[in-house]
């Protein structure tokens, strides 16, 4: 029984992570149509920027706790957004018109500046480091045996909560029917009076704003790795899966994939290995195992969960 | 001959010019003796090359003021290899062909010195492995020696301490599948537990980097172990350690040598607290060697020298004394002196290349209490 809750806790948790990062890509290709495979390149540099933010404020040595938390979140999905503009208007607008792979190498191009810049002693440096002290992770409650702890709690509530205002932003607000119009016909919103280049703009912002948030958390559960690690590869990979099986483009879709993906990930993964106890390889496909989603999901569903209906997509 | 002509021949002798030199930095006997060193310098195990990079520094720059190694200077050259496999393979053929190394010093990490090893032995340069534990290792041919103990012993002498001193009866693994020295380490410590009369509850896998493991974390709680093997390096066992502490996982973990970085203790913090690991050799031994050598980094470098840092101090010691002996420094007699050193004293103790071209060490284990490092026990070799 507490196996359960606590598979339970650990794959929402998971999910939120996943589906933060999974929302920039799938607003992206909803847009542009093309897939930013520098996003998870923002994602690392959204944690180490938390990471100097902390540092300067002098919250990894005197301990900050949940406001402190909350400040330096906000100014990195500050900077983290800027980030993004700053990309897109340097690297990709020039290219809006060429070819898509144009773009997509592009991309790549970015993604690998951003790692091997981050690298530099001036910037982020070559050691992992931790920001757990902004705000160790608690105990809040006690459900049962299973405790409840506050970066699970974090991550979920900041998961749903972006995740509800993305959609009354893309649903309810006037830039998100301009962002719904241009992904609808780019020139057609263009001659019925939408700013295409500021709607991109926004576009990135949010996408980037929300790869800080999960930078962040990512940093405060697993402590920061090297901007060029293959550690935030994976993860905005697994994140790209997650936009992917949901169906790209669409919001609700990437956070059902997120989901799905840190239910096979987590919960799968804890029940088949204790079924096989014993067979070693059982539980060493792990990673596999997502993958094996990815194709049976897009076996079924060629679009993803949630990507038949295109007036859904932002 | 016309100018034309006259130009191409210069031409023709300025390219074979070019490429004699480019090839010709072979080892001739005059200028200083290059040794090269692949190791780490950045990436996830950035500390392991930064060690033994500082260490073999020190012994090149007190060798040389002596007067250096058969009358000659010695010269290093490091290449950095992140810590990647096809960086590794890649460090080792710069070293010997771009820059003429007459021996190869690293790696580390057991699966970048199998990825460096193949390129020396082809190549007839001798290439000594400070610390890759992996049994693998000198079984890439003779050329290829090391001056660690190996995984097999080091994993006995874990199950040894966790079941005699610690009075441990149930044990869990939990080990890095992405790495030669994690997986092995692992499977030999099994090996010695059950011969001990251990039982083994749970064997679990991540894969370095990626640490999003709260399931087999969740295994780990539910198996009611009094210790964890973690054969993992430093950046992903500090991780792994403070995690496992916040999901109430009491059992004490211990771990190999690749614990052994000061960053351990930055990122784990105070969760490290009474656990164990077993090393190749502590700083606060007092045998003289160790004072003397533990007094003169320090100076240097305002640091403390983990083990990789006297690995490579006792490598770069045992490549002099082997070039003192040789007929030549080429590669046949280079390789001939290495493998027939007898009773070498170094900082981490005295020993022999033995047949298989390993060395029979003895390992200290480290128990980590408020923070520092002290000795638990030390087990002979066998």
């Amino acid at each position: 029984m507490s196996d359960l809750l606590q598979t339970t806790i650990n794959t929402l948790a998971l999910g939120g992570l996943y589906a933060l990062i999974a929302l920039g890509y799938t607003l992206v290709y909803g847009i542009l149509r093309f897939i930013n495979f520098a996003h998870s390149d923002v994602v690392a540099w959204g944690g180490w920027i938390a990471f100097t933010v902390a540092s300067a404020l002098g919250f990894l040595t005197g301990g900050g706790g949940v406001l402190a938390m909350m400040v330096v979140l906000l100014i990195t999905m500050a900077l983290c957004a800027a980030l993004g503009v700053t990309i897109e208007r340097l690297a990709y607008r020039p290219l809006r018109k060429a070819p898509r792979l144009n773009v997509l190498i592009t991309a790549i191009g970015v993604s690998l500046f951003l790692q091997n810049v981050g690298l530099l002693d001036r910037l982020f440096g070559t050691r992992p480091t931790t920001i757990v002290p902004v705000l160790p992770n608690t105990v809040l409650v006690e459900l049962g045996s299973v405790p409840i702890r506050i970066y699970d709690v974090l991550t979920i509530f900041l998961a749903v909560g972006l995740v509800f205002a993305l959609e009354r932003l893309v649903y309810r607000t006037k830039m998100g029917r301009a962002m719904r119009a241009v992904s609808f016909d780019e020139r057609i919103a263009a001659l019925m009076g939408v700013n295409v280049n500021v709607v991109v703009s926004v576009t990135f912002a949010i996408g980037s704003a929300l790869a800080a948030a999960g930078g962040i958390l990512f940093a405060l559960r697993n402590d920061l790795r090297l901007t060029a690690d293959s550690t935030w590869v994976l993860l905005g990979l697994k994140a790209f899966v997650a936009a992917v099986v949901g169906g790209i483009g669409n919001v609700r879709g990437a956070a059902a994939g997120a989901l799905l993906i840190a239910f096979v990930e987590v919960f799968v993964h804890f029940w088949i290995t204790k079924l096989f106890a014993g067979t070693e390889w059982v539980g060493q496909l792990q990673d596999v195992y997502v993958f094996v989603i990815l194709i049976v999901v897009l076996l079924w569903k060629p679009s993803g969960l949630f990507g038949k209906s295109t007036v859904e997509k932002v | 001959m016309d100018l034309r002509g006259w130009l191409r021949s210069k031409m023709v002798l300025l390219v074979l010019g070019l490429l004699a030199f480019a090839c010709g930095k072979k080892e001739d006997g005059s200028g200083p003796i290059k040794i090269g060193h692949f190791a780490s310098m950045t990436g996830a195990q950035a500390t392991f090359g930064i060690s033994t990079d500082r260490a073999i520094q020190l012994a090149i720059k007190e060798r040389n003021a002596k007067g250096g190694v058969k009358g000659r200077m010695i010269e290093v050259k490091t290449i950095d290899d992140a810590g990647k496999q096809s960086e590794a393979a890649t460090a080792v053929t710069r070293l010997i062909n771009d820059y003429g190394a007459v021996a190869i010093l690293g790696e580390v990490a057991s699966s970048l010195s199998l990825a460096g090893g193949p390129i020396a032995q082809k190549s007839k340069i001798p290439m000594i492995s400070p610390s890759s534990t992996n049994p693998d290792v000198t079984s890439i041919g003779d050329y290829v020696s090391r001056v660690c103990f190996l995984d097999d012993f080091q994993g006995w002498v874990v199950a040894k301490f966790a079941f005699e001193n610690l009075k441990a009866k149930k044990a869990a693994i939990l080990y890095d599948q992405a790495q030669a020295y994690s997986s092995a380490l692992g499977k030999f410590f099994e090996q010695s537990w059950k011969e001990m009369g251990g039982e083994i509850t749970v064997k679990a896998a991540y894969t370095g980097g990626n640490l999003e493991i709260s399931s087999q974390l969740q295994q780990l709680a539910g198996s009611e172990s009094d210790v964890i093997f973690l054969p993992g390096y430093y950046s992903d066992a500090a991780t792994i350690i403070r995690k496992a502490r916040e999901q109430g996982i009491k059992a004490v973990f211990i771990g190999g040598d690749g614990w052994d970085s000061e960053e351990l203790h930055k990122i784990a913090g105070n969760a490290l607290d009474g656990n164990y690991f077993a090393n190749h050799y502590s700083p606060l031994e007092d045998r003289p060697e160790v004072k003397n050598f533990v007094e003169k980094y320090r100076a240097e470098y305002k640091a403390e020298p983990d083990g990789l840092a006297a690995l490579g101090y006792d490598a770069a010691l045992l490549l002099f004394d082997a070039m003192d002996r040789a007929k030549s420094l080429a590669g046949p007699d280079l390789r001939d002196a290495i493998n027939s050193t007898k009773n070498f004293t170094g900082v981490t103790g005295t020993f022999s290349i033995d047949a298989k071209r390993n060395a029979k060490k003895s390992a200290v284990i480290i128990e980590i209490k408020d923070g520092k490092q002290r000795i638990a026990a030390r087990v002979e070799k066998k």
